[in-house]
């Protein structure tokens, strides 16, 4: 019995090893090429982000404050302990987290808007193209400066519609709501792009077909063209959420954090530039990774076989 | 004939929608530009009194040029070692077989997905103990480093639409191996290199994060970071009129590239998320 067993593995052992024989010189060239070609690429990307993520672990791990570096001690996992019961670090997790949920679900809708005027604009089609890449192009900080002054009484436009005296960027509510509207404002392009191209997917004459059984406009976009796009939809979503998460210049510009309104990002920024404590703000880097990993991974468990980079 | 009529009005209304949405906050910001300091207030959208005062005002600042030529050539240097590497790593995806094809996939969507500010703080230090803070190398290794995903996934998504047999046919026509190369592939290959290119540049010229905490005095500060620090500790009383023009003239290149890359812009950015 035993015997057997190893007679098996030797069998598929040889086999191996004739599959491994198989491989022509020109495959085994083919392969070496294939190293090559990758490794400047794989080594820039592995050194700049895997050496800094490692760093920063340790870090997170030492009390250490440029302003005392002589304090600079070991102290285990008390960084994460004083990050996550401090209160500024959960109103950052939740604003950045009401700020990811609100402008994705509007650009969702705003996008998939854009998306149909765009694929199926008969006239002014370059026009419209053009234009829309303009909030994808223009450099985030200063579209973010011209939605500030928009805002900001005397200066403004938007605020001269609001009631006399009224400052919305100095208040809670109606400043998050404007770091919401300029973060939509800047991605809906973006994810109107990658929507668009997912509904290049949906053949023409199905939608005719469904057309001609009797189904509304309504019924062919939920009925044929939403389930032909689930893949792509998740893509922009995975997408816009992780950089949705991750918001930084918009928020800086705009209110640089004042009133809660700070992202995790910009909390993660003060700790390190303005307070120089690199203990503090690696450990609240470390977390946003973490944050970042689970969103991915969960959205990846709903991609199932259509996630990118599978092999379709 | 009567419905086709009213469906064009109706998408031309909603093509005016669109230009209305997409353009009206960059073509505020223009108008503060052009608006002499005194009418900032007056909430007109279209200056009452013209000036070319604050485009002039921020040229003669020695911070906000210096700041350009940093954009500029941090901008290009990152973008042109991003594309030389990524088509040599996007080449390997599109053509190849070899181990290790999936895990650079998965790296480089680990990376384009990654939170910057997580590098900051390392980064930071590191590039203090070696030397390379407030430098163009400084920047530029971590701009290479996102831009690199980009480049890798829209390559290889261009590359395998060209048709590699045409060099096959080029060598069998007696052509050498580098005549097929350069006369045959080259050109194919260029356009979407160009693209590539173009996306790599708007994600350079963009950044923020890295641009403020990785330097600390115009030696490397790019542009959009100059301009945040124009606010108050400059010689400039009020900032409005300098972040304004100097807020369109960031903005003026992505405009080009936009004008005349449109059609081309849009199959980069879209290439890459369909084919995966």
């Amino acid at each position: 019995m035993n015997g057997a067993a190893s007679r098996g593995a030797r069998a598929d052992g040889a086999a191996a090893k004739a599959k491994g024989r198989a491989l022509t010189e020109g495959q085994r060239a083919e392969r070496r090429l294939g190293l090559w070609l990758c490794a400047p690429a794989a080594i820039v990307m592995v050194v700049v982000t895997g050496w800094p993520i490692a760093y920063s672990v340790l870090l997170s791990l030492q009390r250490y404050d440029l302003r005392f570096p002589e304090d600079k001690a070991w102290i285990g996992l008390s960084n994460y302990a004083t990050v996550l019961t401090s209160e500024v670090w959960w109103t950052a997790f939740w604003v950045t987290l009401l700020i990811t949920v609100v402008s994705v679900a509007i650009e969702l809708v705003l996008g998939m808007l854009l998306a149909f005027a765009m694929y199926r604009a008969i006239v002014g089609r370059g026009l419209i193209r053009t234009v829309v890449l303009i909030p994808y192009g223009i450099v985030t900080v200063a579209a973010a400066y011209g939605w500030k002054y928009a805002w900001t009484p005397g200066t403004g436009w938007l605020a001269g519609l609001l009631p006399e005296g009224s400052a919305p960027l100095t208040e809670r509510g109606p400043a998050i709501a404007i770091i919401i509207l300029a973060e939509v404002w800047k991605t809906t392009p973006f994810m109107a792009l990658l929507l668009m191209a997912g509904m290049a997917v949906v053949p023409e004459e199905l939608l005719r077909a469904a057309s001609v059984d009797g189904a509304s406009l309504w019924q062919r976009f939920t009925r044929v063209t939403l389930p032909l796009m689930k893949p792509a939809i998740l893509v922009a979503l995975l997408f816009r959420t992780l950089d949705a998460f991750r918001i930084f210049d918009n928020i800086y510009v705009l209110t640089n954090g004042s009133q809660g309104t700070g992202s995790v990002s910009i909390s993660a920024y003060h700790n390190l530039i303005g307070g120089l404590n690199l203990g503090i703000g690696s450990t609240m880097s470390v977390l946003i990774l973490v944050t970042v990993a689970i969103i991915a991974v969960i959205f990846i468990l709903g991609f199932g076989t259509a996630a990118p980079g599978s092999e379709r | 004939m009567e419905a086709g009529r009213r469906s064009v009005s109706g998408w031309t209304v909603a093509n005016v929608v669109v230009v209305l949405y997409a353009m009206v906050p960059v073509l505020w910001i223009a108008s503060l530009s052009f608006k002499d300091p005194s009418t900032f207030s007056d909430g007109s959208f279209i200056p009452r009194k013209w000036t070319l005062g604050n485009y002039a005002g921020i040229f003669t600042n020695a911070d906000f040029v210096r700041g350009l030529v940093n954009s500029i050539g941090i901008g290009l240097i990152s973008t042109f070692v991003a594309i030389v590497f990524g088509t040599m790593a996007a080449y390997a995806v599109a053509r190849l077989a070899f181990p290790g094809k999936r895990l650079l996939i998965g790296v480089s969507l680990l990376i384009a997905m990654f939170p910057q500010i997580s590098l900051v703080s390392p980064l930071f230090q590191i590039e203090r103990a070696l030397g390379l803070f407030n430098t163009w190398a400084g920047l530029i290794l971590p701009y290479i480093t996102f831009a690199l995903p980009l480049t890798i996934y829209t390559l290889s998504a261009f590359f395998r639409e060209i048709p590699w047999e045409l060099e096959k046919a080029a060598k069998m026509d007696g052509a050498t191996p580098f005549q097929a190369f350069w006369q045959v592939i080259v050109p194919l290959a260029a356009p979407g290199m160009v693209t590539t290119a173009i996306l790599a540049f708007i994600f350079c010229w963009n950044d923020f994060l890295f641009a403020i905490s990785l330097t600390s005095s115009d030696a490397a500060r790019t542009a959009p970071a100059t301009i945040s620090f124009f606010t108050g500790s400059t010689q400039f009383e009020d900032p409005t009129g300098s972040i304004s023009a100097a807020a369109v003239v960031i903005t003026i290149p992505i405009v080009i590239f936009v004008l005349f890359f449109q059609r081309r812009i849009v199959a980069g950015l879209t290439s890459g998320a369909v084919k995966g």
